[in-house]
């Protein structure tokens, strides 16, 4: 029985099925869940697994461009949870909870 | 100053005049209001002078000032100007209605001076002199149509003017709605005569006339000549439409004297002598304009037997005296038709101020039964109203004598009248007589019935001068038209008026049965003797106190009844023409209305509706869900692509 290489067996499929799960449970965190704190690690997750998606297309593809994607992707994301946690912070100082239900006092 | 000139002023001073009290109509300077508003009046009376006197000068057969001002409407071969014309017939009707229009005002100024709307009562009494000569001076029937609905228009809002009042409100709107009825029939007529003549110029309407009568029902003139007659009969208060003229006696008094009694309600008559050749032309419709007068002139009269109001009692008078005018006119007498028209204007104008001086020395009171011995607290009053009482009786040689009694000669004499129609007419000057000498004895004379509370007092200078000018004018009026039989013996006054109107009046094409003095002075004779009976016969029994009220109810029985319910008429209309018609709008309201456009609409607007919540289910606020619509959404559009 030929020793495999577990790296060498790994496909793009696997990749993506990851990615996949990933994202889903990222998007469920974010449908369900109502702590302002969770809901961003969620988006978090939803970035991380589409970040996943990038560099193994951009390995199997030979293509740098999905890496390059992906520091985009990881600004962007930094810059938003700075921007989300300061919201936490706000609602949390004024309603000692971050439940987004608060969120509807913004409401004009 | 030019004609054209002169022209313009005279329509628009009263309208410059409802400008100025109109924009400032909250005032209650009744000094200021009637000011403006008699002045812009006056002017226009001295404009009509003028232009009397520039026709007086001009030659018997250039006897038209014309003003064209602007094209109204140009479509196709239907051209209107915005056109006035002077001539003989129009120059009467502006010294009426802005001569004793001026008056009127005048007695305004201290019969409304302590009512809150005065200013908005002259805006409106000016707006109404503006309309009617309009009315009188337009060149075509359809800018004379402008004036006639301009002055229903005034009349419904000066009959309305107490509007807080349901009863007067509700008598503004009976004399409007049953003017509608009126001019659609106008309208009608001028379709018809425009449709045949392509034109609704007056003049050229006058000129285009058959030259040979039609003896056919169903010919252009006559069913356009009837159509606007039937307009006539709403407008001029006739049988079958009269009912709204004693109801509108709900307006101001002077109101009366000037829109129900002196010019608007004459407009009738006016328009079938300006249009006279076409009604020659139409012997049919001449026929029923002459019956319609003489029962309209009988019927009214009967009425006024009956009545309490001294307002109603002029009113019906008024409704009969036109009678009189459409008789005349309705034989081809149209001389003796305005004649009658300018001296009813001067007496009965006289007769509905001196009510009014009444009923403000009554503080207000209307019924004659409350009145009686006013001779001696309204000395001017009741001197003025003896003068009117005596030219509507036509005591001999006042003006409404020579006016009623050319009426009565012509409808007997004239190749179209008859001996039916005299004694119609006959039949009317007795009871005229009988009534209004009845008014006199329950108002002026007899002993007094007045409330201790009241304190009846002579009206102010103000009011008197009117009675005053107005009284002259009625015992002398008539002298400018006196027939030729008595001006012979009165040192040969020549008929001025037959004179001045022979170049506008087309005579009857039919000979006239040839007929002797002696006729004459018999006919004449019966009527004044007639009306003087009845007059000393009313003078007796309702001076002497007794054989009132309650005992002539008993000893005509059935037949009081019916006359002092007005032969029912209204409810007639009401149980004919009126309830039935409500009661249809009803059902179709009911059934159409409701049941079935409604239905159908609401029908409509639940489906909208209900789609509408639908869709304002998913329309939450909430931001997860949106964000599962989002990722559903994703997943579906990924199927269908990956699917394929």
């Amino acid at each position: 029985m030929p020793e495999t290489n577990i790296l060498t067996t790994i496909g793009l499929e696997h990749y993506l099925v990851l990615s996949a799960v990933l994202f889903s449970m990222g998007m469920a965190g974010v449908l369900l869940r109502r702590n302002l704190i969770v809901l961003l690690m969620s988006i978090e997750l939803m970035l991380n697994a589409v970040n996943i998606s990038f560099v193994a297309f951009s390995k199997f593809n030979n293509n740098i461009e999905g890496q390059i994607m992906v520091f985009f992707v990881m600004t962007i994301a930094a810059a938003e949870a700075a921007v989300g946690l300061a919201l936490a912070v706000s609602i949390f100082k004024r309603f000692k909870e971050v439940n987004i239900r608060f969120f509807e006092h913004l409401k004009g | 100053m030019s004609h054209q000139a002169l022209i313009a002023i005279l329509l628009l001073s009263p309208f410059v005049g409802f400008l100025l009290n109109g924009l400032r109509y909250r005032s209650q300077n009744y000094v200021l209001a009637g000011s403006i508003a008699t002045g812009a009046v006056f002017v226009s009376f001295i404009c009509s002078v003028m232009l009397m006197m520039d026709l007086i000068a001009a030659p018997a057969d250039q006897r038209r000032l014309t003003a064209n001002f602007f094209e109204w409407i140009a479509v196709g071969g239907f051209k209107v100007n915005a056109g006035f014309v002077v001539d003989q017939i129009s120059s009467i009707m502006i010294l009426i209605i802005t001569g004793v229009g001026s008056l009127i005002h005048l007695f305004s100024i201290g019969y409304m001076h302590h009512d809150k709307g005065v200013t908005k009562y002259f805006a409106y009494l000016n707006l109404f002199v503006f309309n009617m000569l309009i009315l009188v001076l337009g060149d075509s029937l359809l800018t004379m149509f402008v004036g006639w609905e301009g002055v229903g228009l005034c009349s419904y809002l000066l009959i309305g003017f107490w509007f807080s009042d349901a009863a007067k409100a509700a008598a503004g709107m009976k004399a409007f709605i049953t003017n509608r009825v009126g001019d659609a029939a106008f309208i009608i007529g001028m379709f018809i005569l425009f449709f045949s003549f392509g034109t609704l110029n007056m003049y050229e309407l006058n000129a285009l006339a058959p030259t040979t009568v039609e003896a056919s029902w169903l010919g252009a003139a006559t069913l356009g000549t009837l159509m606007l007659f039937i307009g006539a009969t709403g407008k001029s208060a006739q049988v079958p439409l009269y009912v709204w003229l004693p109801d509108a006696m709900a307006g101001p008094t002077p109101v009366s004297a000037l829109i129900h009694a002196a010019t608007m309600v004459t407009a009738g008559v006016y328009m079938i002598v300006r249009l006279n050749p076409m009604f020659v032309a139409a012997p049919n419709t001449m026929m029923i304009v002459a019956i319609v007068g003489a029962i309209t002139a009988v019927m009214a009269a009967t009425i006024g037997l009956t009545q309490y109001d001294i307002k109603k009692i002029l009113a019906y008078s008024t409704v009969s005296q036109l009678g009189y005018m459409f008789l005349a006119v309705g034989v081809g007498a149209f001389g003796a038709g305005m004649m009658h028209l300018m001296t009813h204007a001067f007496f009965k104008a006289l007769m509905f101020l001196g009510s009014g001086s009444v009923i403000h020395a009554m503080e207000g009171e209307q019924d004659t039964r409350l009145m009686g011995g006013l001779k001696k607290y309204l000395p001017i009053t009741h001197f003025t109203f003896l003068m009117g009482w005596l030219a509507i009786i036509g005591f001999p040689l006042f003006s409404g004598f020579f006016s009623k009694d050319e009426i009565l000669w012509q409808s007997f004499a004239s190749p179209r009248g008859s001996v039916f129609l005299w004694v119609a007419g006959a039949i009317g000057a007795t009871l005229t007589a009988f009534y209004m000498t009845r008014l006199m004895a329950l108002t002026f004379w007899g002993k007094s019935r007045v409330p201790k509370e009241v304190h009846p007092h002579e009206s102010p200078v103000i009011m008197t001068i009117p009675l005053i000018v107005l009284a002259i004018l009625s015992v002398v009026g008539g002298f400018i038209g006196v027939p030729h039989l008595i001006g012979e013996y009165l040192g040969h006054i020549p008929n001025y008026w037959a004179e001045w109107l022979a170049p506008v009046i087309k005579t009857l094409p039919e000979a006239a049965a040839p007929h002797t003095a002696t006729q004459e002075w018999a006919l004449m004779t019966t009527s004044v003797t007639l009306a003087l009976i009845s007059a000393f016969v009313a003078y007796r029994i309702y001076t002497s106190g007794k054989g009132t009220n309650e005992a002539i109810a008993k000893a005509f029985g059935p037949v009081y009844n019916v006359v002092n319910n007005k032969y029912f008429v209204d409810e007639a209309y009401f149980g004919g023409i009126i309830n039935p018609l409500v009661k249809q709008s009803q059902n179709l309201w009911m059934y159409i209305d409701v049941n079935f456009i409604d239905k159908t609409t609401h029908v409509i607007s639940d489906m909208t509706k209900g789609a509408g919540s639908l869709a304002r289910s998913f329309q939450t606020g909430n931001m997860q869900q949106y964000a599962m619509y989002i990722g559903l959404g994703v997943v579906v559009v990924l199927t269908f692509v990956l699917m394929r």
